[in-house]
């Protein structure tokens, strides 16, 4: 039975969708029609696009946007900004653990060669201190719901977690084609964000500061799939938006060149992978990182945000440890549930896997976008076929979790409203101080009927999230 | 201010400058083939010569033919100073300097480049000629509107600005030294106007035909174009405008960052060249010899910004 979440499995909307549903009856389709149109022109007049690897023409696609809200209720998003601030303060605690005494390998709660042999652990993050005791500055857990009160976190992002300058821009967005909407309907605003990230980043600052903190953005530059984010961050921000080549030593600081000269930097939130962060550390043949900055890092010169390996935590095969995860560092049974999960690695789970292969969604440990997935109920033969092919060959590289009942939210079609399955990506910003999660998040929604895959690298897109005031 | 930011914003404005000179080039030309019976080839290759794409449309076409100029001028991909490819690097450079700019000024920048990219993606046919070229006037008039409306006057400013009236101040050059030969004295019998279609075109690269005719009454004498040109404080276009602003605005970065570099030094011995100068005594030393200084001097001017304000490091 799938749970659709503005009509439950009844007829008449749910509660926190009542009054948007008696607003929509009142809408003429025309109209819906036509604001759909505006949103999208919006959204080009804006350049709120993103860049597709190797294809020459139409380099910048737009996410499509879909203008029926998704709503939670606030008691709905109390409990569950509660799971998710419980398990990111276990990430880092797990995250200083694992880069300090190791205690939970000690108690055996996590196998040991689960670590040691993982390209996500990085050594040279061995003992290194990282400013205000941070390593997850920025967080996006993703999460799905079955039911009414059935919801599980699907992954955590714990490295550079995208997506949040959509939240931003589809809340304005809407906004703007429905002002008499927000009056009728009081919405938890999310714009507070970018001052939030601002101040939670100057919040860690390194001991080196010297007055305000200067935050800067680290891009890999305009052809990244992700650059109007970055810029968009820089800029809401007021923070410089700089690429590996505005950078470099200076006195002991990492500093960008200005119209001015070189200005240290205190707290970079870095948009790179760990992997080209610096050439002298990790791949020398990078250009988009800055030479010695993990050297400056360790002297506690620079913030770099999130911290060099904290992909240890988001890890797949790691993911499945988390409820152990979440009890060790905080004593507490973990409010949000993980979807069962089968660790390839094991023999007994492999053959399962391999025997059910036809209903579950087996994912590689370090895969991400939707892609090197293998949705079982939807593959075809020899897809399947090839896949066990590869399972066998490295189990450990894989895992399995069933095919989950997805609920669904209706979007707008030709046809009228109709269902679609979604998820949800809330994103949590962590300073020494403060936990601060924005009310709602990214909600992602597959636009194809029936289908369950949301990135918008395979044909997703996206919907306002509303937390209602209490 | 990143010296990269700088770099960008220097360039995205230079770039949007010239987009709208080679739409008037473009304009001035097809007017010209439109209204004289003479045969346009002469005049469409001056103009060839003055965009500085003679070189690289002799590469692609055997003949000077209005429909290919205007084609390899408006819509050329493989033309790097085309309107549509200069279109995109303004809008590249609006990218790489997003931080900068007012969300109007982007808005008014993306809405360019999407517009002309779909206007200028077919053929243009005669008849569509007139509004391709307004649009892309209007277009930039919009980013330009936005840029005084929305933006701080500071360095952001300052850095635009000098992109805009250092091309600004190449491109007036340019046309005049394409066509100085027609401006010397010895070509032109005294008593006798210059030929219609040679002065024509000059004032019509610079959209200042209507002006020239209010000062001048109409009379179009080699030494009255080329003082409106080079001196004429009035003139948006004229040189000793474009250095007037040019020395404006580094003044303004000079007075802000409390550094006087080199190329302050440079901007000010040019505009000392017009200054309180009349347009005989540039005859005396030679009109080409002139022109081509300046060009020089513009160039090596941009080049002392790029280092005094680190856009490249």
């Amino acid at each position: 039975m799938i749970f659709d979440e503005m009509f439950g499995t009844e007829q008449s909307p749910r509660g926190p969708y009542q009054d948007y549903a008696s607003w929509i009856d009142q809408e003429e389709a025309k109209r819906l029609a036509q604001k759909s149109l505006d949103a999208e022109s919006l959204f080009r007049r804006t350049g709120i696009t993103f860049n597709v690897y190797g294809q020459q023409e139409a380099q910048e696609r737009l996410i499509p946007f879909d203008i029926v809200p998704r709503i939670l209720s606030s008691r709905e998003w109390t409990r569950l900004s509660k799971g998710i601030e419980q398990r990111v303060r276990a990430i880092n605690a797990f995250l200083y653990d694992i880069y300090h005494r190791q205690e939970i390998l000690r108690a055996g709660r996590v196998p040991r060669e689960l670590i040691s042999e993982n390209e996500a652990f990085l050594p040279e993050m061995i003992g290194v201190e990282p400013p205000g005791g941070v390593y997850t500055h920025i967080v996006g857990i993703d999460i799905v719901r079955t039911g009414e009160n059935e919801f599980f976190v699907l992954e955590d992002n714990a490295r550079t977690p995208s997506g949040v300058s959509y939240m931003l821009e589809n809340r304005e967005t809407m906004l703007q084609m429905f002002p008499e909407l927000f009056s009728q309907v009081r919405v938890q605003p999310v714009s507070d964000y970018p001052r939030n990230l601002h101040r939670s980043l100057s919040e860690t600052a390194p001991s080196a500061t010297s007055g305000k903190p200067v935050v800067a953005v680290l891009t890999p530059g305009i052809h990244n799939s992700a650059y109007y984010e970055h810029s968009f961050l820089a800029d809401q921000m007021g923070a410089e938006l700089v690429e590996g080549h505005d950078l470099r030593l200076e006195d002991g600081r990492i500093a960008m060149r200005t119209t001015r000269g070189y200005q240290a930097i205190d707290v970079l939130y870095r948009r790179v992978d760990d992997d080209f962060l610096d050439p002298l550390t990790f791949n020398p043949t990078s250009m988009l990182g800055v030479p010695g900055i993990m050297d400056i890092y360790r002297a506690g010169g620079i913030t770099i945000a999130n911290a060099p390996g904290t992909g240890i935590a988001d890890d797949k095969a790691i993911y499945s440890y988390m409820p152990d995860i979440v009890e060790f560092y905080t004593g507490e049974k973990a409010i949000l549930k993980n979807v069962p999960t089968y660790r390839c690695s094991e023999p007994d789970a492999l053959a399962y896997v391999l025997d059910n292969i036809n209903d579950l969604v087996i994912k590689e440990v370090h895969g991400s976008g939707g892609y090197g997935m293998l949705v079982g109920p939807a593959a075809s033969k020899r897809e399947t076929a090839a896949f066990a092919k590869k399972l066998k060959a490295r189990p450990k590289n894989y895992i399995a979790q069933p095919t989950l009942s997805l609920s669904t939210v209706p979007i707008l079609t030709k046809a009228g409203l109709a269902p679609r399955h979604v998820d949800l990506r809330p994103f949590v910003l962590v300073s020494p101080g403060a936990i601060r999660i924005t009310p709602g998040g990214l909600t992602r929604v597959a636009l194809k009927k029936g289908s369950l895959v949301v990135n918008s690298s395979q044909g997703g897109g996206t919907k306002d999230t509303w937390v209602l005031e209490e | 201010m990143l010296g990269k930011t700088a770099g960008g914003l220097f360039w995205m404005f230079r770039y949007l400058e010239r987009s709208e000179n080679t739409a008037r080039l473009v304009e001035a030309g097809a007017r010209m083939s439109l209204t004289r019976s003479v045969s346009g080839a002469d005049e469409w290759s001056s103009i060839l010569t003055t965009a500085g794409a003679s070189l690289s449309y002799a590469e692609r076409h055997d003949s000077v033919e209005p429909q290919k100029v205007i084609d390899f001028l408006l819509r050329d991909k493989d033309n790097p100073s085309s309107v549509r490819s200069i279109v995109e690097s303004a809008r590249n450079n609006a990218r790489l300097v997003r931080t900068a700019l007012t969300r109007e000024v982007w808005e008014a920048t993306n809405d360019c480049y999407l517009s002309l990219r779909e206007e200028l993606s077919k053929p243009i046919r005669d008849r569509d000629l007139p509004h391709v070229l307004g649009l892309i006037r209007q277009q930039s008039a919009y980013v330009r509107g936005a840029l005084h409306g929305t933006m701080m006057r500071n360095d952001i400013f300052d850095f635009s600005r000098l992109g805009t009236f250092l091309e600004r101040a190449d491109n007036t050059a340019r046309i005049l030294d394409v066509k100085y030969y027609v401006l010397l004295p010895s070509n032109f019998n005294v008593g006798s106007s210059l030929d219609n279609v040679q002065w024509e075109t000059i004032l019509r690269s610079v959209s200042a035909e209507r002006a020239y005719q209010w000062l001048h009454s109409g009379d179009a004498t080699p030494v009255g174009i080329a003082d409106f040109l080079i001196l004429d404080r009035r003139m948006p276009r004229s040189l000793a405008f474009c250095y007037a602003k040019i020395c404006d605005n580094l003044g303004y970065l000079e007075a802000d960052y409390g550094v006087r570099h080199t190329s302050h030094d440079l901007a000010d011995a040019v505009r000392s060249q017009m200054k309180d100068r009349s347009i005989d005594s540039i005859f005396d030393i030679g009109l080409h010899e002139f022109l081509i200084g300046l060009i020089r001097d513009t160039n090596a001017l941009g080049q002392q910004i790029e280092r005094d304000y680190r856009f490249n490091g």
